[in-house]
């Protein structure tokens, strides 16, 4: 049975898009059939997380227009056979679709995948509702701050009235230093004033920018924290019952002495 | 601004604090200037009756435990110190 889950978050720049990229890329290492699909229209860049970017011909908007053909539009990962990225269209906006229009394109995608995981641009306008409009389930990333909580908690609530009643949380760039000293709100304290069930917890890590920049999505680098962080999420969508990374084990210069002297886990 | 540097490592709590009557007004749809309205509108309509000590007057939103689930719910706190009770001929 396939599913489309939307990954949303309502503020912008808490990792929506690397998320979608890494979920996209991690379900496909564990064998399943995934497209992403990038519901930000005009503002485009699920293609650069992943290293796709120049091999882009047709967009979503072809597709809904009819200018192409779906399997035309589909851009085929470089390293994983059953990863596919149906990029957004760049120099369109919003309302070149509607909600119905989305819908019967994701009705589309399940018959061929497992997964179609749908990248939420940030906002509650017209692009959050398109996004949101064909999917079954959410996946809601925040930060540990004030303002991304607060937007996070707006997005439960829009989701909740629109029937998408399975929405899981992403705490996203948590510093376990900064949660020891009393600096940053903990994973508890998020779930807490959030109240919905957790489905992962990624560290702040500058692998991510690292990867971000080579277009190679961290879950492929099962070698460091993040990216085993990733893949847990992906093996908790498909329903294994994985146990919590312990991240207090590996902060960063803790982790480059390890490896300085060959100690690697 | 000295408290600024004295009290390090607390300001996840004072984060959580504040979050957490953000959210009571966002989830319920209320905001500071309808508090402020409906804060005007009960000192008028009490005031007929009572002669109350707006000074001291308390209101605000809060939690309150549901009726009917063990979750925490909005709810409307009102305290309204009261001076005198004005005479029914006044009416």
């Amino acid at each position: 049975m396939s599913e489309a889950i939307v990954i949303t978050s309502g503020k912008g720049g808490v990792g929506k898009t690397t998320t979608s990229a890494n979920l996209g890329t991690g379900l496909a290492i564990l064998g399943k059939k995934v497209v992403l699909l990038d519901a930000d229209i005009g503002l485009r860049n699920l293609d650069v997380v992943l290293g796709l970017e120049n091999r882009i011909v047709y967009n979503l908007i072809d597709v809904i227009e009819g200018n192409c053909k779906l399997k035309n539009a589909l851009i085929k990962d470089k390293k994983h056979p059953g990863l596919f990225l149906l990029p957004a269209a760049q120099t369109r906006d919003k309302d070149a679709i509607s909600p119905e229009q989305m819908m019967e394109l994701i009705t589309t995608l399940k018959k061929d995948f497992d997964y179609v995981l749908i990248d939420c641009p940030a906002g509650i306008e017209q692009g959050f509702k398109n996004a949101i409009a064909g999917a079954d389930k959410a996946i809601i990333v925040t930060t540990p701050e004030v303002s991304a909580i607060r937007d996070a908690d707006r997005i439960i609530g829009l989701l909740e009235a629109n029937e998408i009643k399975d929405a899981r949380l992403i705490v996203n760039r948590i510093r376990m230093d900064m949660v020891k000293r009393g600096d940053m709100m903990s994973i508890e304290d998020v779930v807490e004033i959030l109240a919905i069930d957790l489905i992962g917890v990624v560290p702040d890590d500058e692998q991510i920018v690292i990867s971000t920049n080579t277009g190679d999505p961290i879950v492929n680098s099962q070698n460091i924290l993040s990216g085993r962080a990733y893949l847990n999420i992906c093996k908790r969508i498909t329903g294994d019952d994985v146990p919590y990374l312990d991240l207090n084990a590996e902060t960063g210069l803790f982790r480059r002495l390890k490896s300085l002297i060959g100690f690697n886990n | 601004m000295f408290d600024f540097f004295t009290r390090k490592g607390k300001s996840k709590s004072v984060a959580k604090d504040r979050l957490k009557l953000v959210l009571i007004h966002d989830r319920a749809n209320c905001s500071t200037e309808v508090l402020e309205l409906m804060r005007a509108d009960i000192i008028r309509t009490i005031s007929k009756y009572m002669e109350i000590d707006e000074e001291a007057l308390e209101f605000k939103v809060g939690t309150t435990k549901s009726d009917t689930s063990e979750n925490l719910v909005p709810a409307l706190f009102a305290n309204i110190p009261i001076k005198s009770v004005k005479r029914q001929e006044v009416l």
